[in-house]
């Protein structure tokens, strides 16, 4: 049951990165290129995913347990380090120079074209080269910002 | 304006919504990809089945999209290899010491009114900007 729903939450994802054109990437660079011919799109995925997620999200945590059980494991960190400025700050970089992002690249990968393969085996290098480098931030979690705080 | 496109761009982002509370109602996690896909690189029990399927099932939406939607994944990029694997290695790094990326921060993190994502996502907008404008004014879009 709980793959069935992971899978199935992989591929709405997809299908949103799709139809909303965050897998286009120069749509994508058309919106942070905002000295060129500016495309505001991705504006309005900004606003219809975190509009859907803010209700949603009071909604779900209601609940004591995930459907599935366990616990709901939430980012709990609120402090603003160097790294979490540095960094996000050197994903944009990244972002913005080609127009992908982790999840529209591997949403991508169907293409099998030689610049996204290239894209997604050098991030994978970079986030390995991260867990190595700094072991001390092995124990954020998923995406979020934060020690894991079970509960 | 070249190809605007709100009405798509509305609905796609109100499913990235969707998917992302499916994993928060169902697994209790944050959708983030670049914490779910660095997080198997890094192999720890128990949490990489849920992790596995997730990535699967993105890469099962692409081959959806593909027969279904193909202009959704209709482009060409034209950079140069030493270029994409910059940039790889820059969202790579940079997701992983941000603790998080356009998903983790950009959806959840906004959606939940997370203080440190309230900073991460006007950093990484800023800092992509001015990355791709320095690729159109300096660089002519060649890289």
């Amino acid at each position: 049951m709980a793959v069935i729903m992971m899978f199935l939450s992989g591929i709405i994802f997809a299908l949103g990165l799709g139809i909303s054109g965050m897998t286009q990437p120069e749509k994508v660079t058309g919106f942070l290129n905002i000295a060129g011919d500016w495309d505001p799109s991705l504006a309005f995925v900004m606003l219809g995913a975190t509009m859907t997620y803010l209700i949603g999200n009071f909604a779900v945590l209601k609940r004591k347990s995930p459907v599935l059980g366990g616990t709901f494991i939430l980012p709990s960190r609120t402090d603003i380090d160097r790294p979490l400025v540095v960094g996000s700050a050197l994903f944009g970089l990244g972002w913005g120079l080609v127009g992908f992002c982790p999840g529209p690249a591997l949403v991508a990968l169907v293409t099998g074209y030689d610049s996204v393969i290239i894209f997604v085996l050098a991030m994978g290098v970079g986030m390995y080269a991260f867990e190595v480098l700094e072991t001390r931030f092995a124990m954020e979690p998923d995406g979020g910002a934060g020690i894991v705080v079970p509960n | 304006m070249s190809s605007f496109t709100p009405v798509e761009s509305l609905i796609g982002g109100a499913l990235l919504g969707v998917a992302g509370l499916m994993l928060l109602l169902f697994n209790g996690r944050i959708a983030g990809v670049s914490g779910i896909f660095g997080g198997l690189l890094n192999f720890k029990k128990g949490e990489t089945l849920w992790r596995a399927t997730f990535v699967v099932g993105l890469l099962a939406g692409g081959l959806v999209l593909s027969l279904a939607y193909p202009q959704a994944i209709r482009f060409e990029m034209t950079y140069s290899a030493p270029a994409v694997m910059l940039a790889g290695l820059l969202v790579g790094i940079g997701s992983r010491m941000g603790s998080g990326c356009t998903s983790g921060h950009g959806i959840c993190g906004i959606g939940r009114v997370s203080r440190r994502s309230l900073v991460a996502v006007p950093v990484f907008m800023i800092s992509g900007m001015i990355a791709a404008v320095a690729v159109d004014r300096l660089f002519g879009g060649q890289i």
